[in-house]
Order: structure tokens, then sequence, then C-alpha cells
């Protein structure tokens, strides 16, 4: 592998690493809104139905 | 079965009765595909192969059909007759197949003038060409009725069809133009005869899901 | 830690789907060895497991569509909606990658001998199309229905295309490429086994995560309306 070749693999790494990173952020994120919209969707249910 | 056919023989008649007084949709389709076939003639550069033009009769003819098929509800669907035609107490792919079968009909209809035209301005028209019409006009008429119901539920109906159908339709057009074409029609034909039976059973299936609402 | 595991299944998803992806470039750069074409071969271990990937959505999109008009079950329709549109997305990326394959190996930006990548282009026109029936209609169970049976016409469609394919060819004119069918080694197998896997997991990570934001604007629009 030359050195360039090695450059372009060491491009793809730090690329896709970047835009899975992000999907791990995006993915804890709406899970934590999930369980929160969750409980607020309860709260009014509650609140609408009692 | 026997009050199932006949259903679908009173659909069926209902529509070409409306065509025979409306005469709206056939002429319209005749007119197209002559009017096309010219087109393709000046479309097509001196030096084109024969086969070239056999090609352009596929296109012909798919357009044609869309034509027919863009018209199929229409009139359900302007005059509430599709409430109508649900509340009947028919199996509601009854109504797919009268459906199929008159736009089969106009299809034909259209044909009947289309083919020796293209004999005429083209080249001549051999029995595989015929058989892969027919098979083909199954196939075009089968998945464009159900095609045709789902495009006019919604808004944007005469712009969605042809989205919805050539996708479809491009199998149909490789079975026709190689039955035309090949030196072996048979495996072109067979394989026309596998898409209609296959889409032929998941439309006829799947159309009741397709009308109700 | 299952319990985390348990409520944090997407994110887990999405941390597997990034383990395997890093694993998956490693190999490919590191470990497989290179082709006569050179490194440009390298682009078949990304194209052929995204090309796999969206077959393997649009299988579960129809799925899916089965459900809503067998079963009726409620999230259905929207669980096929989202698996059509990774299915899209990743078609779109087999035709990119397949057309730099194609410049690479042949020059050309596209060839019709290819008989994967026209398939491909076949199926991107109808599942686009999908786009255009669903939001011609309102939303509602004839939408639901409607797209539904779409998405099975469209699975059928899938193995039809490929015999039609196959059949045009012979009467197409002939291009005088060579299929490229590799033969592969071990080490190649391997990495691209990785790769297939890593595809796979990135489509179900992007799946749920398009899921659970979707969900999360219903349930948003519902608490909008219960506390109006």
């Amino acid at each position: 592998m030359s050195a360039e070749e090695k450059y372009v693999a060491a491009a793809y790494l730090v690329v896709f690493a970047f835009v899975v990173l992000y999907i791990v952020i995006m993915a804890l994120k709406l899970t934590r809104l999930e369980r929160q919209v969750g409980e607020l969707t309860e709260l009014a249910r509650r609140r609408a139905g009692g | 079965m026997n009050a199932y056919l006949a259903d679908v023989a009173v659909l069926a008649r209902k529509d070409l009765r409306l065509e025979l007084r409306a005469r709206s949709t056939v002429p319209a389709m005749l007119l197209f595909v002559v009017a096309a076939l010219v087109v393709f003639h000046f479309a097509l550069p001196s030096d084109s192969s024969e086969l070239a033009a056999n090609g352009m009769l596929w296109v012909a003819i798919v357009f044609t059909a869309l034509l027919g098929l863009t018209r199929a509800f229409v009139a359900e669907r302007e005059q509430r007759l599709i409430d109508g035609l649900l509340l009947a107490p028919c199996d509601r792919s009854a109504i797919w197949l009268a459906k199929t079968l008159s736009v089969l009909g106009f299809l034909v209809i259209a044909e009947v003038i289309a083919l020796p035209a293209f004999a005429l301005f083209f080249s001549g028209i051999d029995g595989a060409t015929v058989a892969g019409v027919a098979l083909a006009d199954l196939g075009i008429c089968a998945v464009g009725t159900v095609l045709a119901a789902m495009a006019v539920a919604g808004r944007a109906r005469e712009l969605l069809l042809p989205l919805l159908f050539l996708p479809l339709a491009i199998p149909i057009v490789v079975g026709g133009v190689g039955a035309s074409v090949a030196g072996e029609p048979a495996r072109y034909l067979g394989f026309l005869a596998l898409y209609d039976a296959v889409f032929a059973i998941i439309s006829w299936a799947s159309f009741e899901y397709v009308v109700t609402e | 830690m299952s319990t985390w595991l348990r409520n944090n299944q997407v994110p887990a998803l999405a941390g597997l789907a990034a383990a395997l992806l890093c694993a998956a470039i490693a190999l490919i750069f590191f470990y497989a060895p290179v082709d006569e074409d050179g490194l440009n071969q390298k682009i078949f271990y990304f194209h052929v497991p995204i090309a796999f990937t969206a077959y393997a959505c649009f299988g579960w999109g129809a799925w899916k569509g089965l459900l809503v008009l067998w079963k009726g079950r409620p999230g259905a329709d929207l669980e096929s909606y989202v698996a059509i549109h990774q299915g899209v997305i990743f078609g779109a990326m087999t035709l990119i990658t397949g057309s730099l394959w194609a410049k690479f190996r042949w020059g050309v930006w596209w060839t019709w001998s290819e008989r994967q990548l026209v398939l491909f282009l076949v199926l991107f026109l109808f599942y686009s199309a999908y786009f255009m029936l669903r939001y011609s209609l309102e939303p509602g169970p004839q939408r639901e229905n409607l797209c539904a049976v779409y998405a099975l016409f469209g699975v059928v469609l899938i193995p039809i295309s490929l015999l039609a394919i196959r059949l045009a060819e012979n009467y197409i004119h002939p291009v005088a490429f060579n299929k490229h069918g590799p033969q592969m080694a071990t080490s190649q197998f391997a990495t691209f086994m990785v790769a297939l896997a890593a595809m796979v997991a990135l489509a179900g990570a992007l799946y749920r995560v398009e899921l659970l934001g979707k969900r999360l604007d219903a349930r948003l629009r519902e608490l909008r309306e219960l506390l109006a």
C-alpha cells in the first residue's frame, strides 16, 4: 500500500467514523426525547381524562 | 362462481356501453396511436434498422394504453359512482376484472388499427409480434387497472399514473420487443405469459384494498 | 447493563453499526488483497453490500406492507414507509457507487451491460414513484392500503425485472465488456461479509433512528392536541 493509498483509507475511515458517531449521538438524543415525551403525554392524558 | 362472472359481465358491459355513447376514449386512442407512429417515422433517422422501428411500436402501444388507463376510473370518481359500485354486493375484485376487460377491449380496438398502420408505415408484422401484443395487452391492462385506481384516489391523478405505470411496463416492453425482434420469440412470449400470470394474481388479490376507503 | 441495552436499543444498534463499519473499512483497505484492477476494485466491497442492503430494505418494506393489509397493524404503515425510504437511499448509493466502479473499470459513467445497475435503475424509478403516490394522498387508512399494495408490487417486480433484463441482453446491442464475477479468495470473502454486515447494521440503525424521529413527531402532535 503506497502512502497515498493509506491517505485514501484514512480519509474513508475518518469520514465514516464521524458520520456514524453522529448517528449514535442522534440515537441517544432521540431515545431520551422519546422517554420524556412519553412521560409528558401520560401526564396530559391523565389531565385531559381525569 | 356464476354470480361472480355475471357481476363482471354487467360491469364490463356498463363500461362498454358508456364508451359507445360518449365515444371519447377509443377515438382518442386510435388517433393518438397513428399520430405517434407518424412522429416516430420522423424520429428515426434514415439508416435506422428495421428493428428500431419495432421498438417504436411498443412505445406507441404503452403510451396509448396509458391514455386509455388514465380515463379508466375518471368517470367513477367524478360522478361518485365508485361509492355505488362499492355498495353493490359484488366481490371488489369483480370490479377489477370488469375494468381490466373493458380497458383491454379499448386497447385491442386501437391495436386493430395500429398494427396494420405499423405494417404500412414501417415493416411487416409477423405472428410472433401479434402474439406478443396480445400477451402484453393482458399484463398492461391487469396492472394498469390497479394503478389507475390508485392514481385516481389522490390529487395529481393524470400526472401520477405514468410514473406508477412505466417502471412496471419495462418488463412488458422487453418481452414484446424480444418477441418481435429476436430469433426465438418463444422465450419472450413465455416471459410475457409469466408476467401476466404473476401480476394478474396480485392485482386481483390486492384490488379490494385499493378501493376501500 | 442489560436494562441499559433494553432502554437504548437504537443507540446500541448505531454503535454496532459504527464498530462494524470501521472494521469493514480497515479490512477493505488494509487486509483484503489488491486485485488486478488495483485499488478501484475495492469499490466492489461497498457497492455489492449496499445493493444487497437496498434489496433487504425493499423486502422489509413489503413485509410491513403485508402486515398493514393482512393484520391491520397500526404502526406497520410508518415502518413500511421508512424501510422503503432507506431502500431508496441505499439504492441511490448503489447507483452512485456502481457508476463510479464503471468509470474506474471501463471509463464510462454508465453501462447497460451491468445487470444489477440496470435493475437498480428500474427499481429506483419504481420506488421513487412510491413517494409521489404517498404524497398525493391524504393521510389515513386508504393511503396506508395503497402504499402497502404498491410496496408488494415492488417486491414482485424485483425478480421479474431481473429476468427481463437478462432476456433483453439477447437483443440489445451487446457491449464489449466482460462481466465481473469475482471468485473470491477467503480473505476477500471475509472482508466482504464484514462489509455486508456493516451495511445491513447501518441500514438497520438508520431505519430505527428515522422511525424514532417520526414517532416522536406523532407523539408531539398528540401532546399538542391534548394540551390545547
